[in-house]
């Protein structure tokens, strides 16, 4: 426990809170430009937190306090989840007290209490919404467990940290298991960030809607939390491929300076990681819903090929 | 003063015993029962929970009673496996008996009395169960807890589709009564010594130790309600008031646990790693079917009913990894997926109480047990809403609750297993890794399902307008299981000091090292490679929360306006238009089409009275169970043949059977 772990655990979480609507700002960006469309601009996602937090907070007469308590709740899972992914640095304090698995446990936390919410209001698009995503859930969240355990196996442990030590590291060689991984892990981040094939974030048709079906109901600060929850979400998934697939870059010291000395690196990484995610997007189509579980189902079989074939080469 | 904890077990079975008695003595006088008798049970319970929690890291302590037939008299034992599931029962059943003397009425059914002696009856037979050191006990004490449950399931018995649950449930208790018998009989080895020490103490040799095994596995898993004897589950809850219901899921499954774990790692001395994968896989399957059929159930307490199949499911398949890591001499190891599964069971005892409880109240409320008639009770019974919101969340697995607790454990048990010398095995590891993790998801959509529906949304029928919340004793009970979950869930390490002495007995190995970890931190094995503090998560997570409300308070505002609710602007909005369960599972409905066998009943374009039914049932009443119910008719008719009804033939018969016997014997 020393104090220079505990600025870089601060300053980490901080940095992804003042992120993450870049981040969202920057995919909208590039997709913008990929579709031929005139761009937004960038710090929009920022604007459009301010604004709903002026507004007042309008709640349906049926809400019970589960509604309103919600929005915080997955606020502060997705702060817990950005203090233990080693976006920044790898000597994180707060990383022990709650592991990989304990990771996959915040987002389903935040995932169940959305959910309840979206049925709280008794409204017929809250509950389709709970439903699906719920629906998601139950396969994309074996498969992120999937994908970490593989990662575990390679390091032998399942703090986060030590992991993306580990295979920092590692002299250069190619693990097999960890490309089955790579995929199965893209996969789900579209599937879990709602993002195109699985669902669309600038949709509100109602076929086709499933985590905005959720969260209809919502205005003022309590949407505005929850945006900013789910752009917490997409940076979060975001620096944990990152931190596995690509942990180069990454302040291994307790020195607070490593931390703001790796953030430039997380920035490039996350305006790559922006543009495939914009370019995936725009190369494929929204699939119906009943496509999602082969979908998630291929990346849940990947995942657990990968731990497969991680055991019988042993690598 | 050391405290005997077998003296004080011993007590409290002749305790529970008495205040059964004196129920019988005025069975229709409520008051007293409710008010005098079921508190002074759950007093009983508590300090039988307390003498247990002492009982645990104590030698063990053994007694021979002056009772039983001559020459055979009652062994009984109270060792760290006794004394943990003693534990278990003395702290889950304190708060059923607290919730039962607010709960039960009269009613058309048995007597209160007669409820009250029968419920203490089941308590003091499981008791008896736990430290029985014989057969020839466990067998007599095993038969009572299964008659007094039977009798508790039939209190409405005036019913006929109640009576037909509890004759199910009885038969399948005698057809797992009858394989513990010959289990008992080959872990003897000849000797004719039915003591355990005896069986601890006999050497089995070639296929025997095995066939002990699965016949446990077998006899055990019809009480457990493993694959394919579960059926009676579903058909037995819903029936049951739902205090013996949580009794029941809580409580006497455990008592199946403790009755496998018994003779696998205590009389049975060598484990063979093939019965690991045979009760991984078999815990694996149970745990999937589970929670499959729970996902699409409409009864609340069926719903719950197969939720439990899918919890024992999980605690078999640890008990599998337990045994596969004890067979290859990994004790360390052995030792965290034996921490698991005790875990488990201690939460399931505590959170499926307290949600059969929490239906039990929604049961009184509305007299309602389909979901599809329920909705928006937290409006109406704010207090039972939030304490089921706490099972709920526990038994989803979420931390930093205690279900996540057992989970994370024994997922840390499945990530060790590569280093096991077995190739196949170390192959099926990740598929079985897959599908527990795949069990435990589902069980969040489950939950989200069973909770949204019958808690939250609007009222789907006129009548729930009135319901009533629980009554203070109800709440007593509830409270304090749910705040057992959240202690369990923040606590591990205070919980794992607890359950070690039990493992050192199991396995032979703690999974808990001094130098490794805190009270606030577990850390099995190495703080490097695996470490978890729910207590600073539950901190910082309540930190964040706390920080943003004042924050955007302060920054901003906080101002709230109420509205009907917007729906997309759609403007006629009715209570039907929420998802019934039906809907809510439909999605798992169409990805499982496979396993279930669904009536559909759609209608037609052309329909007067539109109407769309759906009906799933458990596909092993047709694979298994009606094939051999209709082999037992056929086989009762070509018996019936020799029953003519004619005293003169029944005459032949028997002097044909004399001849026969004294042409053999002579």
């Amino acid at each position: 426990m020393n104090v220079g772990g505990f600025i870089s655990q601060l300053l980490q979480v901080l940095i992804a809170l003042a992120l993450a609507p870049l981040l969202v700002g920057w995919v909208n960006q590039c997709r913008a430009w990929l579709q031929n469309k005139s761009a937004p601009s960038l710090l929009l996602p920022y604007r459009t937190i301010h604004k709903l937090f002026i507004k007042d907070a309008v709640v349906a007469d049926t809400a019970s306090p589960i509604f309103r308590i919600a929005p915080y709740i997955v606020f502060g899972a997705m702060c817990c989840a950005a203090a233990i992914v080693p976006s920044l640095a790898t000597d994180l304090p707060f990383a022990s007290a709650a592991d990989a698995i304990a990771l996959v446990g915040l987002f389903a936390l935040a995932r169940v209490f959305v959910a309840l919410a979206a049925m709280d209001t008794g409204t017929a698009f809250g509950s389709l919404g709970a439903r699906r995503e719920m629906f998601i859930g139950f396969l994309a969240e074996p498969a992120l467990l999937m994908v970490l355990f593989t990662a575990s196996l390679i390091s032998g442990s399942t703090s986060l940290p030590t992991i993306v030590d580990t295979l920092a590291h590692r002299e250069f060689a190619i693990y097999p298991s960890l490309a089955f991984a790579g995929v199965a892990f893209t996969m789900v981040s579209l599937a879990e960030n709602a993002r195109v094939p699985v669902d669309n974030p600038a949709t509100h048709l109602e076929l086709t809607m499933i985590h905005e079906a959720m969260i209809l109901e919502y205005s003022a600060r309590h949407l505005a939390l929850i945006e900013w929850a789910s752009a917490m979400k997409l940076f979060n998934y975001s620096c944990i491929g990152l931190a596995l697939f690509f942990p180069f870059g990454i302040a291994s010291g307790g020195d607070w300076l490593g931390v703001v000395g790796a953030a430039p690196t997380l920035v490039a990484k996350l305006a790559i990681g922006g543009f495939a995610l914009a370019l995936i997007e725009t190369l494929s189509a929204k699939m119906r819903i009943f496509r999602a579980p082969e979908f998630l189902g291929t990346a849940f079989l990947l995942a657990v090929l990968g731990m497969l074939v991680n055991l019988l080469l042993g690598s | 003063m050391a405290i005997d904890g077998l003296l004080l077990t011993l007590t409290a079975i002749v305790g529970w015993l008495v205040v059964g008695a004196l129920g019988l003595s005025r069975p229709r006088d409520l008051r007293f029962i409710s008010h005098i008798l079921f508190p002074a049970g759950a007093v009983i319970a508590l300090l039988l929970a307390a003498g247990a929690v002492a009982a645990i890291a104590s030698p063990p302590q053994t007694r021979i009673l002056a009772l039983g037939l001559p020459d055979l008299p009652f062994h009984v034992r109270l060792d760290a496996l006794s004394a943990f599931f003693v534990l278990l029962l003395g702290a889950a059943s304190a708060a059923i008996s607290i919730f039962s003397a607010g709960y039960f009425r009269t009613s058309e059914g048995t007597p209160p009395g007669a409820i009250c002696f029968q419920y203490h009856a089941f308590l003091a037979a499981m008791a008896l169960v736990l430290i029985a050191d014989d057969a020839y006990l466990f067998m007599v004490a095993w038969e009572t807890m299964a008659l007094a449950s039977f009798f508790l399931v039939t209190t409405e018995h005036r019913l006929p589709e109640i009576r037909r649950a509890g004759f199910l449930y009885l038969l399948i208790a005698h057809i797992g009564a009858i394989a513990i018998l010959l289990c008992f009989g080959v872990l003897q080895g000849g000797q004719g010594d039915y003591t355990f020490g005896a069986m601890r103490a006999a050497h089995l040799s070639g296929g025997w130790p095995t066939a002990a095994f699965l016949l446990a596995l077998f006899g055990f898993g019809a009480k457990a309600g493993l694959l394919p004897l579960h059926v009676w589950l579903p058909e037995a809850h819903p029936a049951a008031p739902s205090p013996v219901s949580a009794l029941m899921s809580g409580v006497m499954l455990k008592t199946a646990i403790y009755g496998l774990l018994r003779v696998t790692f205590d009389l049975l001395g060598t484990q063979l790693w093939w019965w690991g994968v045979v009760a991984l896989a078999l815990g694996l399957v149970t745990a999937l079917f589970g929670v499959i059929f729970a996902c699409v159930q409409t009864d609340m307490k069926r719903l719950l009913a197969y939720s439990s199949i899918e919890n024992i499911g999980i605690i078999v398949a640890g008990i599998g990894l337990a045994i596969l890591f004890k067979a290859y001499d990994k004790n360390l190891i052995a030792a965290i997926a034996m921490t698991a599964v005790l875990y488990h069971a201690l939460n399931h005892a505590f959170f499926k109480s307290l949600l059969f409880l929490a239906t039990g109240c929604v049961l009184h409320a509305t007299h309602e047990r389909s979901l599809g008639k329920l909705g928006g009770l937290i409006h109406r019974m704010p207090w039972v809403a939030w304490l089921a919101l706490v099972g709920t969340l526990s038994i989803a697995g979420l931390p930093p609750l205690n279900g996540f607790v057992s989970e994370w454990l024994l997922l840390q048990a499945f990530l060790f297993t590569p280093s096991l010398p077995q190739s196949f095995v170390n192959m099926l590891v990740p598929v079985a890794a897959a599908a527990l993790v795949l069990a435990v998801a589902l069980a969040a959509y489950v939950m989200v399902k069973f909770y949204g529906v019958v808690f939250l949304g609007r009222p789907r029928e006129a009548n729930l307008e009135n319901a009533q919340d629980a009554g203070t004793l109800e709440r007593a009970g509830l409270i304090y299981l749910a705040a057992g979950c959240v202690l369990l869930g923040l606590f591990p390490v205070t919980v794992i000091g607890l359950i070690d002495p039990v493992n050192r007995l199991l396995v032979g190995a703690a999974a808990l090292h001094p130098g490794l970890g805190s009270w606030l931190m577990l850390a099995p094995l190495n703080p490097d490679r695996s470490s978890y503090s729910p207590l600073v998560m539950l901190v910082v997570i309540a930190a964040v929360v706390l920080l943003t409300v004042y924050v955007v308070h302060r920054a901003y505002h906080g101002r709230v306006r109420r509205a009907p609710a917007w729906d997309c602007g759609f403007p006629a909005q009715t209570p039907q238009m929420q998802d019934t369960a039906e809907g809510f599972g439909q999605p798992i409905r169409q990805v499982f089409e496979a396993f279930f066998r669904m009536e559909r009943e759609l209608p037609t374009p052309f329909d007067r009275e539109p109407r769309y039914r759906v009906t799933v049932e458990d596909p092993f009443w047709h694979w298994l169970y009606l094939p051999v119910a209709r082999a037992a008719d056929r086989l009762a008719r070509l018996v019936g043949f020799i029953q003519q009804g004619r005293i003169s033939v029944y005459l032949v018969y028997s002097f044909v059977t004399l001849l026969t016997l004294l042409a053999m014997v002579r």
